[in-house]
């Protein structure tokens, strides 16, 4: 465990393996939640809670269940964990911030079917981390999606001034951004470590 | 038999088509869609997952309680989405070498839960296998389109396709176009009506 691996792990959850515009999951919100840059911080610092606890939780489960020789519950019971998870951030969350809870409306609930939290929990076991680098992992997997969040929402704030043709109003031209976002993030893959 | 009705349901996969007009399930479409192979093979997976949680979702559905409703859908699902994973583990494993990552994922495809909580949970059980049908398949149709697009270009050169960037241009443009002739079709039903004729 050195120092190095640790922070390789932290360039590349950030930046060259981006959750959303390198992997490819997350998309969902991506698109839903990006309109205003408030509630873009609020559900991207809702997401990093959930899968950093879910990475660490599912990570210590699927030793149980390997030890036990069940993997093949694996999907089930991470499912189970994450939407528990999201509903103890739903009650936490109510009674705490209810401006947070309110901004964030239907989409808090549908942070149990974001595909970047089941993948970044399935990635944890596909890799082999250890605990401590599951936690590092899990965190900053939700930092580099908060990050590509707040990205699209300055970009989408802008362009809810400009002139767009009819056809693109709405999802295409949110897609043709992230695309290009995802073409800039790629150049981050020059990185050597 | 209410005809109408099941015209609908069955004319659900184009109409309403789960990628390009309900936009949901968009990270498997992006991800795998860089081949037709992926992408079908994706696409029925999930067309299999839909239909039978569709199923069991409907025929138990005086007997889930309603607070409890979502987590006994994705049990439902989640077991189904098991049985795919091994299934394709014992007998495709070439597939599954290059459409595993996404297989669990299938869980948390939006269109599942969605068709679930907004069909399955209200209809008998022949409507909604058939809606879960028509739905699948509308999602494998649409996989497969743009993954031949991706293919077409990829062989031409164009090789920044195969990356994420390329699913996400090539999906905005494809939305892009449905968008567009959408809206032709919606100016010929206005136009008709203006000049007193029969509207489409």
């Amino acid at each position: 465990m050195s120092v190095a691996s640790i922070i390789t792990i932290i360039v590349s959850a950030i930046l060259t393996d981006n959750i959303v515009l390198s992997k490819t999951l997350g998309i969902c919100p991506l698109l839903g939640t990006s309109k205003k840059t408030d509630s873009a911080v609020g559900m991207g610092l809702a997401v990093t809670f959930v899968i950093t606890v879910s990475s660490v939780v599912c990570y210590g489960l699927f030793k149980l269940l390997a030890l036990w020789d069940i993997v093949y519950l694996q999907t089930i019971v991470f499912i189970l964990v994450i939407a528990s998870l999201v509903q103890l951030l739903d009650i936490v969350l109510k009674r705490f911030s209810p401006t947070l809870y309110n901004s964030l409306g239907i989409y808090l609930a549908l942070i149990t079917t974001n595909c970047a939290v089941l993948g970044s929990a399935n990635m944890v076991v596909d890799m082999g981390y250890n605990l401590l680098e599951t936690f590092i992992f899990g965190f900053f997997t939700g930092i580099g999606f908060t990050m590509v969040l707040i990205l699209m929402s300055g970009i989408r704030e802008r362009l809810s001034r400009a002139h767009i043709p009819a056809p693109f109003v709405g999802f295409p031209i949110a897609l043709i951004i992230a695309g290009i976002l995802a073409m800039a993030f790629s150049g981050f893959s020059g990185f050597a470590f | 038999m209410d005809i109408k009705k099941l015209k609908e349901t069955a004319l659900g996969g184009i109409l309403n088509n789960p990628v390009f007009v309900l936009v949901l399930g968009m990270c498997p479409t992006i991800g795998m869609s860089t081949n037709v192979t992926n992408a079908l093979g994706l696409g029925l997976a999930t067309a299999f997952v839909l239909v039978f949680s569709n199923v069991f979702v409907s025929l138990l559905r005086k007997v889930i309680p309603d607070k409890v409703r979502l987590p006994s859908y994705i049990i439902i699902i989640a077991t189904f989405v098991t049985l795919v994973q091994l299934f394709l583990a014992k007998f495709l494993p070439s597939l599954n070498a290059s459409i595993g990552r996404f297989i669990p994922l299938i869980v948390v495809n939006c269109i599942i839960l969605g068709r679930a909580e907004a069909f399955a949970s209200k209809n008998s059980v022949g409507y909604s296998a058939l809606d879960g049908l028509s739905m699948g398949l509308g999602f494998t149709c649409s996989l497969v389109i743009l993954g031949g697009i991706r293919m077409l270009l990829i062989a031409a050169g164009f090789s920044v396709f195969s990356t994420a960037a390329g699913g996400f241009i090539t999906l905005g443009l494809l939305m892009a176009l449905f968008n567009f002739i959408m809206l032709l079709y919606r100016n010929h039903v206005k136009a008709g009506l203006l000049k007193g004729g029969e509207a489409l």
